[in-house]
């Protein structure tokens, strides 16, 4: 666990990732920024061993969302798949939490507003050391602490019942509330899911934040494209989704999704902006990680079979 | 009879702005209706604690819930009407769910709100948090029980719903007079019929209550400001001695005080049982006092349906 108190300036290199596709519209991509040399400086602030030990965790919480809804017989792979880079940075190097102490005053809070990316929550507090891994399997089973969609009070380290979607940013800017109030310095971290984008609540909160001045509140938007009944641009087109939260006022980020040093990047960022809360739009695969499970919109809401698991597993650089 | 009437909502904000004194983890929020549901006052002497989350109610629920998971006690207000329907999945999911400690403090409840109509009246509230788990219901009858519930809540862990009116109610209770949640209470004796009432109901039971007593009957009239957890030892206690019960309230009679009483009644000590209240239809303008006539909310219909359960009995 040292990596984790780990951070120092690395050697001036593109990392290997940022040579691939570039989305159109991230203008302030380090290829087009005049402020390149300062960019890349701080995409290599994380040393290789730390953002290798990240990703490795990610992957890791990914075999898990597998088994997990195998076990289950039921769940959301999917989108929690397409979450598991973010949720990976959060918990095991942006939040300053303690797994052993999980009320302590201080911590950062997180909450899980797409409640039904549970599976990768769940693995992340695991692995975090929230409860034992082995629990996991437990998942949607009866007695089981693992519900389908968070329930606070029952697990540690779940901060909100969140699984109806469009509440939890609406909760997380209460917390920020409250952070404020008490002057402390906590952060709030939440993650949404794009499809809860078009509940209007939503705006609400993303009104009541940037009245409110939350800059201690940031928010990811993990933009997988996919709802259950398809494209989200086909059941209720949400773009364009940056310039959107940029008028209501908050502090818009771009990433891709997947990329361990963008998210590590914007989360320092986001920390820096004052008087505005921050929306991290990650750019995400749903699926990610699993060839037949990218992109597929079969795999929102169902398990893999014993088959596909095994298949999943493999891919996920499991020897079985 | 002869009343002093006095207005649940100033009694209300007049209580909040004592918390503020009292206690740092009280916050309060409201919906762009703060002058009317008097959390102004708290507002003015408390701005930092205070935080208007304008015509928004649904996203207000939830902040409510964020700033109680962080260890405030949390009052938001509004019209009954919004505090309720409009954000029942955000109350259910974000604060009944999670158990938080949240009070949803409703003013302007029932058809008493008069001329802004039916879209602005409520029969339901009740029937919405009173069905949600965790939740504890209160409906004061006048403005001193508004101002002892308010205080109560505070002390209260867990999430809880209370109800008041726009116009002023007759203060039925004295400042003396314990009070408890989850406890109801004897305002009258009586052998004959037991009237038991709810908010503004509570004084037409009384009125009901002496228009018997003309006819020689002896009513029993109960206060009962504690619709959940329900007061079932009065209850059971007050249908014992009396043998018959009617229920009053400013509310749809189904899933307000009256079926909560009967549920329990039929389980228990099944006896005659006349639901006074909202016929299942919303209201319409007007002026409070001619809704409630027109709508049935008298002295008289109590009295109507005090005999009926008697020849029941």
């Amino acid at each position: 666990m040292r990596f984790l108190e780990e951070s120092s300036l690395g050697i001036l290199a593109f990392p290997g990732s940022l040579n691939g596709n570039v989305p159109k519209g991230l203008n302030w991509y380090p290829y087009y920024s005049p402020l390149l040399a300062f960019e890349v400086l701080r995409l290599t602030a994380y040393p290789d061993d730390v953002i290798a030990e990240l990703e490795r965790r990610a992957n890791l919480i990914r075999r898990h969302i597998i088994r997990m809804t195998r076990a289950a017989g039921s769940g959301h792979p999917g989108g929690s798949l397409s979450s598991a880079d973010i949720l990976s940075a959060l918990f095991f190097k942006v939040m300053r939490h303690r797994p052993t102490d999980p009320n302590w005053e201080d911590r950062d809070r997180f909450v899980l507003s797409k409640g039904h990316a549970a599976p990768a929550y769940y693995a992340a507090l695991a692995e975090s050391g929230y409860f034992p891994v082995e629990e996991l399997l437990t998942l949607r089973k009866l007695g089981s602490r693992l519900q389908g969609h968070p329930s606070k009070g029952k697990l540690p380290g779940v901060e909100m019942s969140t699984g109806s979607l469009g509440q939890g940013l609406s909760v997380a800017n209460g917390m920020a509330l409250a952070a404020k109030l008490d002057r402390k310095s906590y952060r709030i971290y939440c993650l949404c899911g794009d499809g809860e984008m078009q509940s209007g609540q939503i705006w609400e909160a993303a009104m009541l934040g940037a009245h409110y001045e939350l800059d201690n509140l940031t928010a990811f938007l993990d933009r997988n494209k996919l709802q259950i009944d398809g494209p989200t641009e086909k059941v209720m087109s949400l773009e364009p989704l940056a310039d959107k939260w940029r008028a209501f006022g908050w502090n818009v980020i771009e990433i891709d999704g997947h990329n361990m040093r963008e998210i590590l990047d914007a989360c320092d960022k986001a920390k820096e902006v004052r008087n505005k809360p921050t929306m991290i739009l990650a750019h995400t695969v749903k699926g990610k990680g699993v060839s037949f499970m990218e992109n597929a919109l079969s795999f929102h809401g169902k398990a893999p079979n014993d088959e596909e698991m095994r298949k999943a597993l493999r891919e996920l650089g499991e020897k079985i | 009879m002869k009343w002093s009437y006095a207005s649940q909502r100033k009694e209300y904000g007049r209580a909040l702005v004592e918390l503020g004194k009292s206690r740092k983890d009280v916050v309060v929020l409201d919906a762009d209706l703060s002058s009317s549901t008097r959390t102004a006052d708290f507002a003015k002497e408390f701005p930092e604690h205070f935080f208007n989350c304008g015509i928004a109610e649904q996203n207000m629920m939830g902040v409510a819930a964020g700033l109680a998971a962080s260890g405030k006690v949390v009052f938001a207000s509004t019209f009954a009407v919004f505090a309720t329907g409009r954000c029942w999945d955000q109350i259910r999911q974000s604060i009944a769910y999670p158990n938080l400690n949240v009070k949803i403090c409703a003013t302007h409840a029932g058809i008493t709100v008069g001329g802004d109509g039916a879209s602005h009246q409520t029969g339901e509230d009740v029937a919405l948090m009173r069905t949600l788990p965790n939740f504890t219901v209160g409906v004061p009858a006048d403005a001193i029980e508004t101002y002892k519930m308010t205080k109560a809540f505070a002390e209260w862990r867990g999430p809880c719903y209370m109800r008041m009116g726009r116009v002023d109610f007759p203060n039925v209770t004295e400042w003396e007079d314990p009070f408890q949640i989850g406890k109801g209470s004897i305002l009258r004796e009586g052998e004959d019929v037991t009237l038991m009432g709810c908010g503004i109901m509570v004084s037409r039971c009384l009125e009901a209550a002496e228009l018997l007593e003309k006819r020689n009957v002896s009513a029993k009239v109960v206060n009962m400001s504690a619709i959940k957890p329900l007061d079932e030892a009065l209850v059971e206690d007050a249908v014992r001695s009396t043998g018959c019960i009617v229920t009053a309230e400013e509310h749809n009679v189904l899933s307000g005080l009256g079926s909560a009483v009967a549920t329990f009644l039929v389980e228990h000590q099944p006896v005659p049982l006349r639901r006074v209240g909202l016929m299942d239809t919303f209201g319409e303008s007007g002026e409070g006092e001619e809704l409630m006539r027109k709508y049935g909310l008298t002295a008289e219909r109590i009295v109507e349906a005090a005999e009926e359960v008697m020849r029941r009995r």
